[in-house]
């Protein structure tokens, strides 16, 4: 039963987020301010995590494929096509919504707490729709680029464990990563991404906002949030790919 | 001037307010005093359209403020300010963005006009040099000064106070009062505030309600405070050691 008043009261939060904007002029400034906050801020953290899980890709891909008939430039395709269908996607926004989700539900919580969120209301501004329709398109626009850039670093690890242990020379790596490249994966791969940004943003921001009572409560929207959003990620992964590659 | 009349709010199987009514006149300090749970909080909270009532009118100079539709509740919104408890200013903003936050939403000013304004309201509440500090590093008599001064930056009608003085010792606590009177006579404001700090309603209350469990026992001014004879009044005002002696005094 939970369940559905939740889902209702998300719903319901939805509409007020989408109807009854502000001027557009109040949108821009803060979408910029939280495309540097929540995107541009991630970009450390992603790389460091893409360059090793591409590494470890490459590694075990290598281990499966010890056989002399098999080539050695299946390394790198194999390492290519797991990054850009799943590692790269799936994985990082996982890691997103630990980082960035729970940033926005305790960032909307403790406002809440403090009535900075009433504040809004009592101006007559729609605190849902400005506090967090700027960070649902801000992460939507920036997750793609993220993405982009964590499977070209996957794919820099992965060459790098390749060659410094020895499985796979740089030619072979290569020519595996450019064999049979087929675009439409990298068009699933981004449009994932996308969806999994809106997941990330809305529940997320869902949780924070509507927190009731203090500092303790924070913590547990906070948690809530990501656990939430990291359950949807994976069915919404398992729906999207049943849809868009089986 | 704001009119309430018989607003009733419940949550679950608990009543909150019970026929609350209320007259808050134009130019004067109304003040709703009551014990921690009365449902003081909640009235001024319903009176500003943040929780919705379950019957009852409320009017702002003789306009519904219940019956009509979000964006006429806006517009009647943009005529309200608000000091919140814990003053409920803007974290990641600086002094100046917080004040200059509804002048850049609704006033259609430049930004040499928001930030005369800006400079104006804070020394209307006695702050000079603070424009670049964040809330943070400011002290809680200091941050409410502020609130107050991001409550008048749209020169409302209307000001609504949530325990303006709590958590501030006597003579911070004296110094809001006596601001917050001062700006009301200023500039016409229906100006209503929750309190349950006596000194305050001694100080500054023209016109007082008395709540207790949601529902309205006493009205009046302070010079009938003290002696109103009626029992539940007396047994909040009374409460304390000092003003037993001050009754015996009288």
């Amino acid at each position: 039963m939970e369940f559905f008043v939740t889902t209702g009261r998300y719903i319901l939060f939805l509409k007020n987020v989408f109807f009854r904007l502000e001027s557009r002029r109040v949108y821009f400034p803060k979408i910029i301010q939280e495309i540097h906050e929540l995107g541009m801020s991630s970009i450390g953290f992603v790389s460091f995590i893409s360059i090793f899980v591409g590494a470890v890709v490459t590694l075990q891909v290598a281990y499966n494929l010890e056989n002399p008939l098999l080539p050695t430039y299946l390394i790198g395709l194999s390492s290519r096509d797991s990054l850009v269908l799943e590692f790269s996607p799936t994985m990082i926004s996982l890691v997103l919504a630990g980082k960035i989700g729970s940033n926005i539900a305790s960032s909307l919580g403790t406002m809440r707490v403090t009535e900075q969120i009433d504040a809004l209301e009592v101006m007559g501004i729609n605190s849902a729709s400005y506090l967090v329709l700027p960070k649902i398109i801000a992460v939507m626009f920036i997750n793609p680029f993220l993405i982009i850039l964590s499977i070209a670093l996957g794919l820099v690890g992965g060459w790098l464990a390749g060659n410094i242990t020895g499985i796979c020379p740089t030619e072979d790596f290569l020519v595996g990563v450019q064999y049979e490249f087929i675009p439409f994966n990298l068009a699933y791969s981004l449009l994932k991404t996308i969806i999994f940004g809106f997941i990330i943003t809305s529940v997320c921001a869902f949780f924070g906002y509507t927190t009731k009572g203090g500092a303790l409560e924070v913590g547990q929207s906070s948690t809530k949030g990501v656990v939430y959003t990291s359950i949807l990620i994976i069915i919404f992964n398992y729906f999207i790919t049943s849809l868009l590659l089986s | 001037m704001i009119e309430v009349k018989n607003i009733n709010k419940s949550f679950a199987d608990k009543k909150v307010l019970n026929n609350f009514s209320g007259y808050f006149e134009t130019g004067k300090m109304n003040l709703i005093i009551g014990k921690s749970g009365s449902g003081k909080t909640m009235a001024v909270k319903c009176m500003l359209g943040l929780f919705s009532v379950d019957s009852g009118d409320i009017l702002f100079n003789g306009r519904d403020f219940i019956n009509i539709s979000e964006y006429e509740k806006t517009k009647i919104r943009q005529e309200i300010g608000m000091v919140f408890q814990g003053g409920a200013l803007f974290d990641s903003m600086t002094i100046e963005d917080n004040i200059m936050f509804p002048l850049k939403m609704f006033s259609g000013l430049n930004i040499i006009d928001m930030i005369d304004r800006v400079n104006f309201c804070l020394n209307r509440v006695n702050l000079k040099n603070v424009n670049t500090l964040f809330p943070s590093e400011l002290s809680g008599g200091m941050q409410k000064r502020v609130a107050i001064a991001r409550a008048i930056a749209l020169k409302p009608k209307y000001l609504f106070c949530d325990e303006p003085n709590s958590g501030l010792d006597p003579s911070t606590a004296t110094v809001i009062d006596n601001l917050l009177k001062e700006i009301t006579y200023e500039y016409n404001i229906t100006t209503v505030i929750n309190t349950h700090d006596m000194n305050s309603v001694m100080e500054i209350g023209d016109n007082i309600v008395y709540i207790e469990d949601g529902k309205k026992e006493w009205e009046g001014d302070k010079r009938n405070f003290l002696s109103s004879g009626n029992k539940k009044l007396n047994e909040f005002i009374f409460s304390s050691k000092l003003f037993k002696k001050l009754k015996s005094a009288i």
